[in-house]
């Protein structure tokens, strides 16, 4: 259908870098666009190429690879055959956005379905200290509201703290904080997660070995995720990430809050991104105006992960955005900022380096991929994964919250081509997962069991 | 995959309100309360069937404006059998995934006198409807295209058929037989729709080019 990322053709691509969901190039496009920047961005991609070689960018390998659709397009093609392609081509990005959602939720729900750690209820995190286990409906539906604003606030003031440091260029902080953070992810909830499959399965490891494969495991996740590596395994590594972070999330949100900051997070989301004194727009907006690409570590891209930084010191506070610190927190900084999916060019500066400044036509042709931020991908594998682990109807509900989380992801990228500015990805697809989790634990579970029992088909 | 998931939702919301609005007791009358909810589901999917139609009529219409040369880069016929293959994975997924979940675990098949051959009827069953809804995907299409709203009744008749064939059960033979007889009708309806014919169907069985 209709829904596809519209391919760059203006000079202005290659500074538009939104973590929303925006088909960045057409001169259409709205707010951030103004004629000033198509002559920075020129200056930008000169810029970027002379650093191609020494920036940050990990996916140099990848994006020999990766970037072309194959269809060279022309500023002076017809505006048809631009959006023909983008048509082709953006189909092709829904799919390929599909695969790592898919992937990621499959993690997550085998791990749940099969490791029984992660439904056992071993406490709670600080950032929701009231507890679920009282006696009465309405108390603990008042303990999970409460919970819930607790958890959005810590979210909204890391989100605007995030957003100062990076207004006032603390770039050593951001890069510090991202360090710690995807340290503490990639070693210690690998050691975790891996501890408890181990038992699960009941099979024995010495230390050497788990230390081995641990630091061997979180050392390359480092390399690959603020550095450079191939796209592939860059891919994984942050799958991977989201889905340890997801897990970790079921198992320590007590389950009504659970599904009430779901619904609230993606009422924050709506909010952060389209208001306009929303933290989110403002950092985009601040990166536009510098010319950064947004966060690249924080996002998944389909196409490209890296966007090609510019300055040094520049690149270094991109290459950050992994994560924070605390890995609550780090959550809340993902899904903060990385909640919109973004459609980018910056695929093109990294063949770059030899080519001419003139040619922004050729750049143009690289392929752009389709941003979407790992809080994204968290939220949605959350959702999929509490389905899947508190369902009295098991598989039937995890799946019909599976697609529908995949048709809210379709109908956001189709907004996106229509709108072409930066959107959040989280309400549509987390509204239609939670009308279809209770509906079809509700209502399709009595249903199916009885036409079931008596192997009547419909 | 979507749409049908809707449709059941709905036609499940309705049963689910007429179940509680009556007695839990009396047998006979869930008995019936469940073959209408049976029948409206199947009216129900093929509504939605039809309004999935619409919408990718809409959609090739707006690829084909979009076009240069004036085809849209996929055609009615491969939407219908893709829409036909949605429905169809989706209807089989939620009918058999309990069960193959429940086929991992330890237990006895039929052990409270019911049939033996409960797993293997359904698998059996589960496919049948699968391919089903496959060729009724491409005769539903067909029918909306060419305004032949026969072919669209017929469509429904089978459908409901096919359900209809279920109450047999555990009398296999009652549901299986007439469901893959149908099955094969529908099956050659929809070849020779999609512009097979017997000629086509001999040279590729003996792989002439």
């Amino acid at each position: 259908m209709i829904t596809f990322m519209n391919n760059s053709d203006s000079e202005e691509e290659p500074c538009n870098e939104r973590t929303s969901l925006m088909s960045a190039e057409s001169p259409p496009v709205p707010s951030y666009q103004d004629g000033l920047q198509a002559s920075a961005a020129g200056e930008a991609q000169a810029h970027r190429k002379r650093r191609a070689g020494s920036s940050r960018s990990p996916n140099n390998i990848a994006d020999g690879e990766m970037s072309d659709s194959g269809v060279p397009v022309r500023e002076s093609v017809l505006e048809n055959e631009e959006e023909e392609l983008t048509l082709k081509y953006g189909a092709k990005h829904v799919i390929m956005l599909f695969v790592p959602v898919t992937l990621c939720m499959i993690v997550v729900v085998a791990t749940i379905k099969s490791v029984r750690f992660y439904t056992e209820k071993n406490g709670q995190l600080i950032y929701t200290p009231f507890s679920e286990d009282t006696p009465s409906v309405g108390q603990r539906l008042l303990n999970s509201v409460l919970n819930t604003i607790i958890m959005i606030s810590v979210i909204i003031v890391m989100t605007v703290f995030l957003v100062l440091l990076y207004k006032y260029r603390c770039y050593k902080f951001i890069h510090g904080w991202l360090i710690l953070s995807s340290l503490m992810l990639l070693f210690l909830f690998t050691y975790i997660y891996l501890g408890e499959v181990l038992k699960t399965y009941n099979v024995a490891m010495d230390y050497p070995t788990l230390f081995l494969i641990i630091w061997n495991f979180g050392a390359v996740g480092m390399i690959c995720i603020h550095w450079k590596g191939p796209l592939q395994l860059q891919q994984a590594y942050l799958i991977m990430i989201s889905a340890l972070m997801a897990l970790v999330f079921i198992k320590y949100l007590p389950e009504w809050s659970a599904w009430v900051i779901l619904g609230a997070i993606s009422i924050y989301d709506l909010m952060a991104v389209l208001c306009p004194k929303g933290p989110l727009r403002m950092l985009v907006e601040t990166a536009q105006e510098r010319n950064e690409p947004i966060f690249p570590a924080l996002i998944y891209s389909s196409a490209m992960m890296w966007t090609v930084g510019m300055a040094k010191p520049d690149t270094a506070a991109r290459g950050m955005r992994q994560q924070t610190r605390d890995a609550a927190e780090d959550e809340r900084e993902n899904r903060r900022s990385p909640s919109h999916m973004d459609s980018q060019i910056s695929e093109r500066r990294s063949p770059v380096p030899t080519r001419p400044v003139t040619s922004l036509e050729e750049l143009e042709e690289e392929e752009r991929g389709v941003k979407l931020g790992l809080g994204d991908f968290i939220f949605y594998s959350v959702l999929v994964g509490k389905a899947a682990a508190t369902a009295s109807g098991d598989w039937n509900t995890t799946l019909a919250c599976f697609v529908a989380i995949l048709i809210g992801l379709c109908l956001t990228l189709l907004l996106l081509a229509v709108f072409k500015k930066a959107l959040p990805a989280l309400p549509i697809s987390i509204t239609f997962g939670l009308v279809f989790y209770f509906s079809t634990d509700n209502l399709v579970r009595p249903f199916m069991d009885t036409l079931a029992s008596h192997q009547l088909y419909i | 995959a979507f749409f049908w998931l809707v449709s059941l939702l709905l036609s499940s919301l309705i049963w689910f309100i007429a179940v509680k609005a009556s007695d839990p007791r009396d047998e006979p009358l869930q008995k019936g309360l469940l073959i209408f909810g049976v029948m409206f589901s199947v009216l129900l999917q093929e509504a939605f069937r039809f309004l999935y139609y619409k919408l990718l009529r809409k959609a090739i219409e707006g690829l084909v404006a979009l076009s240069e040369d004036g085809c849209s880069p996929i055609s009615i016929q491969q939407m219908a059998y893709v829409a036909g293959v949605g429905f169809g994975l989706m209807s089989g997924a939620f009918s058999m995934i309990n069960l193959l979940a429940d086929a991992l675990g330890p237990g006895t098949v039929g052990i409270h006198g019911d049939s033996q051959l409960y797993f293997l009827t359904s698998a059996f069953m589960t496919m049948v409807l699968i391919f089903l809804h496959t060729f009724w995907g491409i005769l539903f299409f067909h029918g909306c295209e060419h305004q032949r709203w026969w072919e669209i009744m017929a469509v429904v008749v089978m459908h409901l058929a096919v359900s209809g064939s279920t109450f047999c059960n555990p009398l296999y033979v009652g549901s299986l037989v007439p469901s893959y007889l149908l099955m094969a009708a529908a099956a050659a309806w929809a070849y020779l729709l999609s512009g097979g014919s017997a000629h086509n169907l001999r040279r590729f069985l003996l792989c002439k080019s």
